[in-house]
């Protein structure tokens, strides 16, 4: 059978050239980088050299780089360790209500614990507007965090546009860019981001590694304590191979970004385009052209519900995702969505194909075979679909 | 995530359709919640002589309601009534715990069609 992965915003393949230089320092460059002996400083000397790779895909300088476990823990570190930082200047936040929920979740933690939190609506693209912000800021605002592309919809924010603003009111602004990293530029000078979440695995790099962007100057309060590793900003042992791997990523990400891009587009265009000719009662979600990631597709198929649609796309190898109550393991659908104005019952029909490196216009084309088949199936057994036929 | 019977039930549901002029209707769940189950019967002296179901929701909703009618059909009003929610599961050897509570109401919707061709019944007095 076909088998044709349209789920790489949830994560991608390892690129061959980043495995194998990873295995390198499994096997026989194992040393701790702490260490002062020569086995020990061969992977200094690598994970050193990641940084650079690291901080050069983002415009930052190699010494702004903090090594993590992942996205997850990186937005930890920024919001915890600066709400835990600057508490004496403020205790005031501003988030959007379409973050991931490692941001969400975080400062609502903290808005239990002592802070104001103020949560930004979006339009109904999912884009948070800039005078939205400017009116939410206060004399107390410490951090502003706003993700650079949504992870479902794949809007894109006005992301120099808040930096602008933060820093005229003299206001920390952090940036989750796992989702953009890669795909469209990133630069937090000209962005104006003091702090920047990345993440490996969504960029053909290694699980379990991740970075954050700390501008030269800013305080943060470390989540790990123990032997003092990343300049004290985060104890343990640094996961050198994974490092390696993760900056192997952001050499080549860097390199191919320009033509990739360009490539995906045209196969995202087509496949919406296909979606939309081939089935009706079909809902675009999120922006169209410049302001959406390149590799993102999102619908909303009326009178089905999304988890349906990836049990049968998956019998035929196709792999996608929904944001339906039914694959977030709660009973509502997508936050983001929602957010976005969505009722319920659209909410729940949602698909997202995110396209990667290796698809193919073959790939496109299965699915627009595929689709609409899978569709008048579910709609077939679907007694909403009944209701709207009999009320026409 | 599902068993290869609820997978089964999901891809080639039995009775799926309509019966025109049912001699009861039975229908659980809402859009909002994204489940919803209509079951329709056909009832012969106390006998379900043909039962059909049309659902909009996850796999297991779509498995649950395929699985109740297999079950329900040729049995009477009674044996039907003691249908529960669990013996659907179970007859397809189980669902993820998270699809217990919001996607297993096939047999709901089968007792409310019970429900709804005895009012009917009375109505005729």
């Amino acid at each position: 059978m076909r088998r044709v992965y349209l789920d790489h915003s949830a994560t991608t393949p390892v690129d061959p050239e980043v495995a194998s230089l990873m295995m390198t320092y499994y096997t026989e460059k194992y040393g701790n980088p702490s260490s002062i002996h020569s086995f020990g400083q061969e992977v200094r000397n690598a994970v050193e050299q990641a940084r650079h790779q690291v901080a050069a895909l983002i415009g930052a300088k190699p010494d702004e780089i903090t090594f993590t476990s992942g996205g997850t823990e990186a937005d930890n570190m920024a919001i915890l360790g600066v709400a835990d930082a600057y508490r004496k200047k403020g205790r005031h936040i501003i988030t959007s209500a379409v973050e991931h929920h490692a941001v969400l979740d975080t400062c609502e933690y903290l808005a239990k614990n002592g802070f104001e939190l103020t949560i930004l609506p979006v339009n109904e693209e999912g884009i948070v507007s800039v005078e939205d912000l400017a009116q939410a800021i206060r004399p107390d605002t410490i951090l502003i965090s706003i993700m650079h592309a949504n992870n479902e919809v794949g809007a894109i924010q006005p992301i120099a546009d808040i930096g602008k603003l933060a820093q005229e009111h003299k206001v920390l602004f952090h940036v989750d860019a796992v989702q953009s990293l890669g795909k469209i530029p990133v630069n937090v000078k000209e962005m104006n981001v003091d702090l920047m979440t990345v993440s490996s695995h969504k960029i053909y790099g290694p699980k379990g590694v991740g970075a954050l962007y700390i501008r030269k100057g800013i305080r943060l309060v470390p989540l790990f304590h123990g032997g003092g590793q990343e300049k004290k900003r985060r104890s343990g042992t640094e996961n050198a191979p994974g490092i390696i791997g993760f900056g192997k990523a952001c050499e080549l990400a860097g390199r191919r970004m320009a033509a990739e891009a360009a490539e995906l587009k045209i196969l995202r265009d087509k496949l919406l385009q296909g979606i939309l000719d081939k089935i009706d009662y079909v809902k675009v979600n999120g922006p169209l052209g410049d302001s959406r990631l390149p590799n993102n597709v999102n619908v909303s198929i009326r009178f089905v519900e999304g988890e349906s649609l990836l049990l049968s796309l998956d019998m035929l190898g196709i792999a996608a995702s929904s944001g339906s109550a039914c694959t977030s393991g709660s009973l509502d659908p997508s936050h983001v969505l929602l957010a976005m104005r969505m009722p319920h019952e659209i909410a729940h029909g949602s698909l997202r194909f995110s396209l990667g490196r290796q698809n193919t216009e073959e790939d496109i084309d299965y699915v627009l075979e595929q689709l609409p088949k899978i569709v008048e199936r579910l709609r077939m057994m679907s007694p909403l679909y009944d209701q709207m036929k009999q009320a026409q | 995530m599902y068993s290869a019977k609820v997978m089964d039930h999901f891809m080639n549901p039995r009775n799926v359709g309509e019966i025109p002029d049912a001699d009861g209707i039975g229908e659980v769940g809402n859009a909002k919640c994204g489940d919803i189950m209509r079951i329709y019967l056909d009832i012969e002296g106390n006998t379900i002589k043909d039962v059909k179901f049309k659902t909009f929701g996850c796999g297991a909703a779509v498995a649950t309601s395929s699985m109740v009618t297999e079950m329900v059909k040729g049995k009477t009003i009674d044996e039907a009534l003691t249908i529960t929610n669990a013996a659907v599961a179970e007859a397809l050897d189980g669902l993820p715990a998270n699809k217990m509570h919001c996607s297993n109401l096939a047999a709901d919707a089968l007792h409310e069609a019970i429900k709804n061709y005895k009012e009917k019944e009375k109505a005729k007095g």
